[in-house]
């Protein structure tokens, strides 16, 4: 009867193990200061010298491909392009020079994704709204935003006048971005919408005749309209959406420290004229497209 | 199963257990109680760990807000169930083409006669191109590449391209299953068939195909299985199937609740087809084991 016994015993010593395990062995939260010290800015942003995932250097996350006019040549570190000029001013204002700033490719669904984040803040014409600020933290913003048809000339579609003559038209726009949600929610068309992993597809399929015409936020359309679509047009803007302008802003971990900081920073940056002068450097007027009600 | 006898007494044939054969039933039913014992108990220690682990974790809780948060999963699961239609209908069309041009194309390959080496050539350069071309290129070169010639009277509409790309894969892999049933046939059945007076044609049509599409029905349903998941991948195109339509819900909010839902909705497509399998497959045994009726 020894022998029986040794799996009664055995049992024991497993479960007393596991939930030792279990309870004592529990992952604890690696942030310095704990969940406690989350983002409230309570850290003097003592300039280079922030709390950063890698000490001394500032982690810029954006995806790949990084797409004009927000960055030039896939290349984020060259400091061209609006968003890549936005995260070397905001650096500077931090007190992290240029070789201070270290890029990372970072997918726009890893951006919100939970748990630790291996960047500081991820620029990618990231728009802030309240329901993803339940998943992540955001600066203030950086750049008002307007929505954009483009369709091809001559077309059914470069005619709309207004969001009616939109309605029957087939429309496209990207998942995951404000232009779907204007769709969607603002122009309400008849046909089920094309939507897409990204812009590029949107394009080519509105280059096939797939779509009649897609929806991108304003200097996608003018850069795409000026330099890889030649032969369409941006046929007009959507006026803003609510009270406030759509911004887009800085994601950062809903936990990082810094979130003070990089909102003071891109703060300062509007109060001294600086986001004006990049945006008026980098990205196209909107003046003259006609905004359709 | 043994009858449980607690005292030696005589059943209608005279038959009465010995004290022995009592113990040793006895001891039999206390081992299986135990076993039992045993294995609820590990399996409740086991659920008791995994439970305190997930729920004790530090992220936990911003972990459940972001993938099982019952309000997104009641927004999504409409939206996802509308995509799924796209995904049934889809399933539906291709998995009847793919099984006629699979089985067309397993015939050519296995024609014989000389006079039929150009059929049969095609036949295999067809299969062996496309069951290499991995599947999500193909569907690219197809919806955007086709309305890309501006063909007169070829359709855009991406989910007709894109079921046209499923077929042209999946035909390839099926060919394949179907020329293995057709080739493991004994060819005896054949001669005896010819010798019978039946011609070429006749004997495919009689005696060898009924063998050979019975016996790879399993893998078959395999195939079935994969490309129901597979159709999702004609979203590339901008139609909206289910695990898109969670996509569109997620990327919109930065919530992950829709995928769980849809997963959670393809699993239970799934499971009736997986257990339709099984029981094909058993019913298959049964008849063989019988001797084998063909």
């Amino acid at each position: 009867m020894r022998l029986a016994n040794r799996p009664l015993r055995l049992a024991a010593c497993a479960t007393v193990a596991l939930l030792t395990a279990a309870v004592g062995c529990a992952p604890q939260d690696a942030s310095p200061g704990g969940p406690g010290a989350a983002g409230q800015g309570r850290q003097s942003c003592t300039r280079g010298q922030l709390a950063t995932v890698a000490h001394g250097t500032l982690t810029v996350g954006t995806d790949k491909p990084a797409y004009a006019p927000w960055f030039h040549d896939d290349d984020p570190a060259n400091g061209k392009g609006f968003e890549s000029a936005v995260a070397y001013a905001v650096a500077r204002q931090l007190g992290y020079g240029k070789g201070a700033v270290h890029w990372q490719t970072v997918p726009f669904n890893n951006a919100f994704a939970p748990g630790a984040k291996k960047f500081d803040f991820d620029i990618n014409q990231i728009s802030v709204s309240a329901a993803r600020k339940r998943a992540v933290a955001f600066s203030s913003g950086y750049y008002g935003v307007r929505q954009a048809v483009i369709a091809l000339k001559g077309s059914k579609a470069a005619r709309a006048k207004s969001i009616e003559d939109l309605r029957r038209v087939k429309l496209g726009a990207q998942v995951g971005s404000t232009s779907l949600d204007v769709l969607q929610d603002t122009v309400r068309p008849t046909q089920q919408p094309a939507v897409f992993q990204k812009n590029d597809l949107a394009k080519s399929a509105l280059r096939n005749g797939q779509v009649d015409a897609i929806l991108t936020d304003l200097p996608t359309a003018f850069y795409i309209t000026s330099a890889e679509v030649k032969d369409a047009e941006v046929v007009g803007q959507f006026a803003a959406t609510g009270a406030t302008d759509e911004q887009f802003g800085l994601v950062l971990d809903k936990e990082s420290r810094i979130t003070g900081c990089v909102t003071a920073a891109v703060d300062a940056l509007r109060k001294n004229g600086t986001l004006a002068r990049l945006e008026k450097k980098w990205l196209a007027d909107a003046v003259s497209v006609p905004v359709l009600k | 199963m043994l009858k449980s006898r607690t005292a030696p007494e005589a059943d209608g044939d005279g038959y009465v257990p010995s004290a022995r054969r009592i113990e040793r039933e006895r001891f039999r039913r206390a081992r299986s109680r135990r076993a039992t014992a045993v294995a609820a108990l590990s399996t409740l220690v086991t659920g008791a760990v995994l439970f305190l682990v997930i729920t004790r974790s530090p992220g936990w809780p911003r972990t459940r807000e972001t993938f099982f948060s019952p309000e997104y999963a009641r927004m999504a699961l409409p939206k996802v169930l509308d995509g799924l239609l796209l995904n049934l209908r889809l399933l539906v069309v291709c998995g009847a083409a793919v099984l006629v041009l699979g089985l067309l194309l397993a015939v050519a390959r296995t024609l014989r006669g000389p006079v039929f080496f150009p059929l049969r050539a095609l036949a295999a350069a067809y299969t062996d191109f496309f069951r290499g071309l991995p599947l999500i290129i193909c569907l690219l070169m197809v919806v955007f590449g086709v309305p890309a010639l501006r063909l007169q009277g070829v359709t855009t509409d991406p989910v007709l391209l894109g079921g046209t790309a499923l077929v042209l894969t999946y035909s390839a892999y099926v060919a394949e299953v179907f020329r293995a049933g057709i080739e493991s046939v004994h060819p005896s059945q054949r001669a005896a068939a010819r010798s019978l007076g039946l011609s070429g044609g006749q004997a495919l049509r009689f005696v060898v195909l009924p063998q050979a599409v019975r016996r790879v029905v399993p893998p078959l349903l395999n195939d079935l299985v994969s490309l129901q998941k597979d159709t999702g991948l004609v979203s590339i195109a901008g139609a909206v199937d289910a695990v898109y339509a969670a996509q569109i819900i997620a990327g919109k909010d930065f919530n992950f609740t829709p995928y769980v839902v849809a997963g959670l909705v393809f699993v239970a497509l799934t499971i009736p087809m997986t257990r339709c399998t099984d029981w094909i497959t058993a019913r298959m045994d049964r008849r063989r084991a019988q001797g084998g009726l063909v």
